[in-house]
Parts: C-alpha cells; sequence; structure tokens
C-alpha cells in the first residue's frame, strides 16, 4: 500500500509542478499579482509531495518490502539498514527521485528565503524550477517509476546493492553532488528570470549570487567525496580518473566556478552582465548533460550500470529543448543589456577576466575529451577511448597558467590599477615565493622540479592572499578589530584560495613523489617502501554482517617502532556473490600508507598485494573542504542581509514600475 | 577607435590567441592519449596494428586464464567465439575479473598477435556488460555464453 501511496504522492507533485510552471509565469506575463503570489504555496507543496514520496520509497527499503521492483535489485534483507537507506539512491529510479527532491527543496528555499524578492522576479523564478521540476518528474513517472512492482512473483529475498556502494561515503555522496548539480538550476532559473524581464543589473547579480555560491559550495564537497571513495573503495589507491562520470560533475563545476567569479564582477561593477547570464545557461546546461551522460549508458564508465536507451532519449530531447530553449531567449534578448561600464586593461577585471577564460577553456577541452569517443563512434569512425594523458596534458597547463594571475588577484584593484603598484606590493612574496620553490622540495630525499614549480606557484598564491590581509589590517587600530572589519565575503574568498593552493600541493606532491608495489607476498615477508617496513604478519578469515572476508594483517614500522596495523579484506558478499576489495589505509596528514590485496597466488597461502606509499594525499580533499567552506562564508555577508531591509522598502515600487 | 570597441577588439584577440593556443594543445595531447577498440575478430584478421597502443574486448574464455606460482602474471584469451586473442598482463586483476565474463583489455599487439596489456578493466556490476563487448559480441552472432543467436 505504502509504495501506492508514494507513486500517487509523485503524480500530484507532477501536478503541482505544472501548474507552478504556468500559473505564475502566466500572471508575470499579465501582470496578475494574484496568479503570481501562488509560486511560493506551490513551491512548497511541491516539496512536501516529492517529500512524501521519497519517505514511501525509503520505507519499501527499510522494510524490505521486495515485491517493489528497486528494492528486490537493490537491497537484501542482511543489509544493515543504514545502507538500505542509502540503498534509496543506489540506482538509477531512487536516485532520480533523489534528484527531484533535491530540485524542489531548492525551490522551496528559494520560495522562503526570497521573500525580500520584488514579487514579479520570484514569480519568474519558481516558475522555471517548476518548469524544471515538470522535465523531471514526467521522466521518473513515464520511463523510471520507482514504485514499479513485482507482482506476482516476488522473490523472497533481494539481489543486494551492489557491494561498492555498501560505504559511509556514498551515503552522503550522492545526496551533496545533486545538491551541487541542481543547485545550478536556481542561478539558471535567476537568469531565465532576468532575461524575461528584460532587466539584467547589479541587485540582480545580488540576488543569484548567494544561491550560487551554495551550490557551488555543495558540488565541491560532492567531488571530493566522491574523489576520496574512489581512493578507498575501488582499491587500487587512485584518486582522479577522469572518468567519463568525473567528467560529468567536473564540467558544471569549471563552468560554475568562472560563473561565481563573473558574478562577482557583475554585482560589484556591472560588467560582464549578459556574459554572467550566458555562463549561468552553460553551468545548468552541463549538469544535465552530467546527468544524460550517468543515465544513459552511453560511455563506458566504472559508474555505468545497466541502463535503457529510452531513457537517454528522454533526457537528450529535455536537454536539447532547455539548452535550445535558453540560447533562443538569450539570442532575442541579450542584446538589449549591454553594459556601459569600462575598465581599464590593468584592473581586477582583468584579472576576473582571465579566469573566465581559463575555465571556460577547461572545460570546454574536457568536454571535448568526454564527448570525442561519442562523437567519434556517431560518425562511424571506430570505437576511441581518450584515457588520462589526454586531460592531464591539457588540464595541467591550464591551471599552471591561472594561478600566477590567482595570486595578484585580491591585492589589484577595481576599474584602473597600475603595473608599477603590482611591482611594489608584489616584489617580496615573487621574490619568497621563488625562494620556497627552491627550498620546500629539499624536504624530500629527491628534488623534483614539478614539485618545485607547485610550491612556487602555491607560495605566490598564499603570499598574495597575506599582502592583502595584512593591507586590510595595517590601518585598523589592533590586530583584532582590523580582523573584525574584514567581511564574510573577503573571507569566503581567501580561505577558498587557500584551500587552492593546497589542491595544487596535494595533487602535484602525491603524483610525483607516490610509490606504487604490486608483488606477491606470503605470511612473515616484509616490503620496504619510502622507508616504512610493511611486514604482512597473518592471514584470517572474518565475518560482517553480510559477507565473509580474507584478511591480510599487516604491521607498517619505521625505524623498528610499529606505527600502524593494517587490515586490508577480500571480501564476498553472501546475498549477491560478488567478491570485493576492501583496502586499509594508514592516514596521515604528510603521508599516507596503503594496502590492498589482489588475488591468491599458489598454494602456499601466498597473495598479490598491493603496497601504497602517497605523500600529501590528504591535502587535496582538505584543499576542496577548504574551497567549499570559503564558499559557504560568503553568504553570511552582512550586505545580503542589509539588501533583505532594503528590498521590503522598495518592493512596492518594483511592483509599480514592473519590469 | 572609439575606447570601447578598442578594448573589444582586444578583448576578441586575447580569445582568439588563448583558445587557439588551447586548441593546439588539445590536438597535440589528443595525437598520442587516445585508442581505438578491435574485437577480436577484426585482430584475427589483422585489421589491428602492431605496436600501438589498443583495446581489445570480449569474453574471458573458458579455463584460459593462467595464473603464475611465482609472479603476479597472468595469461587469458579474449573471445567473441569468432576469434581469438591472447592476453598477457602483470599486475592485480579487478575483482570481477573471471572466466566466462566480460573484460576490455587496452595495451599492445606484439608480432606473435599477444596483447601485452597495460590495463585490463572488467565489468562491475552483475547485469551490466561493457558497450564494447556488447558490440563486439553482437557482431560476431553470439550472445554472452557463446550459442549462436
Amino acid at each position: 500500500m505504502i509504495p501506492e501511496f508514494g507513486h500517487f504522492a509523485l503524480i500530484i507533485g507532477f501536478v503541482l509542478a505544472i501548474i507552478l510552471a504556468v500559473v505564475p509565469a502566466w500572471g508575470a506575463w499579465r501582470r496578475n499579482s494574484r496568479a503570481m503570489a501562488l509560486a511560493p504555496g506551490l513551491s512548497i507543496g511541491l516539496l512536501v509531495f516529492v517529500g512524501i514520496s521519497f519517505a514511501c520509497l525509503s520505507i519499501a527499503f527499510l522494510q524490505d518490502d521486495f515485491s517493489v521492483q528497486v528494492v528486490a535489485a537493490n537491497s537484501n534483507s542482511l543489509l544493515p539498514p543504514i545502507y538500505k537507506f542509502s540503498a534509496v539512491w543506489g540506482n538509477h529510479e531512487g536516485s532520480l527521485l533523489l534528484w527531484a527532491l533535491i530540485l524542489s527543496l531548492w525551490t522551496a528555499a528559494v520560495a522562503v528565503f526570497s521573500a525580500q524578492l520584488p514579487l514579479l522576479v520570484l514569480a519568474r523564478v519558481l516558475s522555471v524550477m517548476g518548469a524544471i521540476g515538470v522535465g523531471f518528474l514526467s521522466f521518473l513517472l513515464l520511463t523510471s517509476n520507482p514504485f514499479a512492482r513485482l507482482l506476482p512473483g516476488t522473490p523472497a529475498d533481494g539481489n543486494d546493492l551492489n557491494p561498492l556502494l555498501q560505504d559511509p561515503g556514498l551515503i552522503i555522496h550522492p545526496p551533496l553532488l545533486y545538491m551541487g548539480y541542481v543547485g545550478f538550476s536556481v542561478a539558471f532559473a535567476f537568469a531565465i528570470a532576468a532575461l524575461l524581464g528584460g532587466r539584467l543589473d547589479a541587485s540582480w547579480a545580488r540576488w543569484s549570487r548567494p544561491w550560487t555560491n551554495v551550490a557551488w559550495a555543495f558540488l565541491t564537497l560532492g567531488i571530493m567525496l566522491g574523489s576520496w571513495w574512489a581512493y578507498y573503495e575501488l582499491g587500487w589507491g587512485g584518486w582522479w580518473f577522469w572518468d567519463p562520470v568525473e567528467n560529468a560533475s567536473f564540467m558544471p563545476w569549471l563552468a560554475g566556478t568562472a560563473l561565481i567569479h563573473s558574478l562577482a564582477a557583475t554585482e560589484k561593477r556591472g560588467l560582464f552582465k549578459s556574459w554572467t547570464v550566458l555562463l549561468a545557461i552553460f553551468a545548468f546546461s552541463l549538469s544535465l548533460l552530467g546527468t544524460f551522460l550517468v543515465r544513459s549508458g552511453v560511455l563506458t564508465s566504472v559508474h555505468a550500470f545497466a541502463t535503457d536507451p529510452a531513457r537517454g532519449l528522454f533526457i537528450l530531447v529535455f536537454l536539447l529543448l532547455v539548452v535550445g530553449g535558453s540560447l533562443t531567449l538569450y539570442a532575442l534578448r541579450a542584446p538589449s543589456v549591454t553594459s556601459r561600464v569600462s575598465f581599464e586593461w590593468i584592473s581586477r577585471e582583468s584579472l576576473i577576466l582571465c579566469n573566465n577564460v581559463v575555465f571556460l577553456v577547461a572545460t570546454i577541452t574536457v568536454l571535448f575529451g568526454t564527448l570525442f569517443p561519442l562523437i567519434m563512434d556517431a560518425l562511424g569512425g571506430g570505437k576511441y577511448s581518450v584515457g588520462p594523458p589526454y586531460f592531464n596534458a591539457v588540464f595541467v597547463p591550464l591551471m599552471a597558467l591561472l594561478i600566477p594571475f590567482m595570486g595578484i588577484g585580491p591585492v589589484a584593484r577595481w576599474k584602473r590599477d597600475s603595473v608599477r603598484r603590482w611591482q611594489s606590493e608584489l616584489a617580496v612574496p615573487a621574490i619568497v615565493a621563488v625562494l620556497c620553490g627552491f627550498t620546500l622540495p629539499l624536504l624530500n630525499a629527491e628534488y623534483n622540479l614539478w614539485v618545485a614549480l607547485a610550491s612556487v606557484l602555491s607560495a605566490w598564491l598564499l603570499l598574495g592572499l597575506l599582502r592583502d590581509l595584512w593591507y586590510r589590517v595595517k590601518s585598523a587600530p589592533s590586530l583584532a578589530a582590523g580582523l573584525r572589519r574584514i567581511s564574510a565575503s573577503y573571507w569566503g574568498m581567501f580561505v577558498a584560495h587557500l584551500g587552492f593552493a593546497a589542491c595544487v600541493i596535494g595533487v602535484v606532491a602525491t603524483s610525483q613523489y607516490n610509490i606504487e608495489h604490486d608483488l606477491k607476498m606470503s605470511p612473515g615477508d616484509t616490503e620496504v617502501l619510502a622507508g616504512y617496513e610493511f611486514r604482512f604478519v597473518e592471514l584470517a578469515q572474518v565475518r560482517g554482517p553480510n559477507f565473509v572476508a580474507d584478511e591480510a594483517r599487516f604491521e607498517v614500522s619505521r625505524d623498528g617502532e610499529i606505527i600502524a596495523r593494517l587490515a586490508p579484506q577480500k571480501r564476498r558478499y553472501l546475498a549477491s556473490g560478488q567478491v570485493m576489495t576492501e583496502a586499509a589505509i594508514g592516514a596521515g596528514l604528510f603521508r599516507d600508507l596503503y594496502v590492498a590485496m589482489g588475488e591468491p597466488i599458489g598454494s602456499d597461502g601466498a597473495w598479490a598485494m598491493r603496497l601504497h606509499y602517497k605523500p600529501m594525499v590528504r591535502w587535496m580533499w582538505l584543499g576542496a573542504i577548504l574551497i567549499a567552506f570559503g564558499a559557504f562564508t560568503t553568504v553570511f555577508d552582512k550586505r545580503y542581509r542589509r539588501l533583505r531591509k532594503q528590498a521590503v522598502a522598495g518592493a512596492s515600487g518594483e511592483a509599480l514600475h514592473g519590469a | 577607435m572609439h575606447p570601447v570597441r578598442k578594448q573589444r577588439l582586444y578583448l576578441v584577440l586575447f580569445v582568439v590567441l588563448f583558445s587557439s593556443a588551447a586548441a593546439g594543445l588539445v590536438t597535440y595531447a589528443l595525437r598520442g592519449n587516445i585508442n581505438l577498440f578491435f574485437p577480436p575478430a577484426e585482430v584475427a584478421q589483422g585489421k589491428a596494428p602492431v605496436g600501438k597502443p589498443i583495446r581489445v574486448g570480449g569474453m574471458v574464455m573458458d579455463g584460459s586464464v593462467q595464473r603464475s606460482d611465482e609472479s603476479l602474471a597472468v595469461a587469458f584469451t579474449l573471445t567473441d567465439y569468432e576469434a581469438n586473442v591472447p592476453v598477457v598482463y602483470e599486475g592485480i586483476l579487478p575483482d570481477l575479473f573471471g572466466e566466462g565474463q566480460g573484460a576490455v583489455a587496452s595495451g599492445v599487439l606484439d608480432e606473435q598477435g599477444v596483447l601485452r596489456a597495460s590495463e585490463v578493466l572488467a565489468k562491475h556490476d552483475e547485469n551490466y556488460m561493457p558497450p564494447e563487448v556488447a558490440h563486439a559480441l553482437e557482431k560476431s552472432g553470439f550472445d554472452h555464453k557463446g550459442n549462436a543467436k
């Protein structure tokens, strides 16, 4: 009964989404304020019903209702309850329902937290969100009904959740990633609303900026968690594979990075308006493209699960409608919003432009590499694959090119600055950065040119930030007073850029100093890696809640002292019979020690073992957390609160004035 | 020239220069780093180049997997039930690699027609078949159990 209830709630949600897409938009067109005023209520109703639907599916999973098809295919009575819950989105139908839930969450959030927006703008924004909701809910209902029953023929037990997905990281990775993906729909909705109204101004940028920053922060966290999960769960110690599905989440991130920077220029200086709108459309389109790539199964990928071509076609058509429709609207309306503001070449605007060009080119090259196999296949050119070397060869130089400008960014002034001032401000940072490049890599045994370069760039970035911070603080009566005076959005930028520097160091140091040994080991054997002695103590059999495992017990010592006991496992899941590697990691801020089991070799109890020494690999994820934290911080800036007060006063005038 | 136009001109020039540099980089990077997929039947017909990185995919033939007792070396045969390609690999195989399952090996074909693989990918979910393998089997006219369709 509960699944039918969930299905019914989903249908009601769908109907509400249609009303939300049509009525307030009509109201905005005819200036009917009663129709427009329906939008917030409808948005909350949408959230309630999609929420009920999601809750019903969760109940079906938690209660082991194997008469529901997705439950039978993706869960099992032996599964620990927390994984029964995360199994809800560990499959195609459920993950789309999660997508719809998060979309309605964002819609309702806009309805609640944007009460200060002029009604006209709010109605348009929510209408656009509603229209996106119609697309996804109809996709769910028509092609991917999560509540489909297996009646008759209900199995006694379920097929089990893919063991790779039975992991704490996978409980939160998809929701965070979707918060980011779908969050760009808010930026998109604001952009479309602005185009519909024909008014693109600084206040528009101010409204959409906090939303975009939050979505981008979630996306950063989601990608970071995905990378971390791949690192410890896939059992081969890699943290980024340039896999099509990773790229699918990375492209909106890259476009989103360009977007949040150009939004800054639009808000502060009224510049790049139509460009910013285009970026918002672009970022959301890439989110949709990501969904298409992941859900259609057109690409060979570690994420591709059994799929259905009809679904791919649906998303493709939806994607074309959204992209085609919004670009047409853009072409019709954008020429009327050209900005009259000018700026000098030596200015912060130019640096933001550099950021935008670099990130856009990076997005396009990743997009090209991801779609190249598809294009070649469609043209009958054969089945190609584009591997990591391509992406590294293109992406790494682009990022290296970015950082010199990034170091100047905080110090630079808007509108007009001078090279001479930059020279005097940044001479000391430049010298210190170069010194860092010479000295820091010496901390490791061998001098490495790439690490030296990364040290110079990160130090340059860090020192530029500190130089500017000092500049802001020095005129204050005390250090504490000076620091307090700095705005939340400045702190956000500071922390995020700091995080980027940490990422650069982490990525380069692990890639360059990483040591991997795959070898045959019997109990009692030892192997030395970067001064760490790995001793294979014994092999044991262990039993988990829904698996049995061979466990290899290792002691890792350095200079005769035991510093870690690691116990990697080779698990066999009982329900599906699937075998899975569970790596063991001795984590540290400056190095990770990684052990994973391969397969048994010979008859004397020997195993193929994978031993890794990974210096500074955590810096990359810590850096990503800092980046996300910085982006969240910007939302607490005072000016958004001030804006709320102003808007309440100005709202009546806006309504009369129209748009 | 009007200053705004001049600025726009510089902007366009900058974008054009930068993107052509990027395009150059892309072409350079693509040249050495893409590889083409061949089903075993085409390898047997000599269509696959020797000494160039390629991928070969098919089913791992029953009884063909031979592991060394001494090292991590492993040899197996990939088949589309029309032709076979012997593969040698040294390293740890993925968890879901097994006889009678689909797999894709990437590496270099030597003079004897043996694929020296540097990477072996297997399916990672019970119902999933790598698309290239499915396509190769479709071409050879057999299903994944080797029965003629």
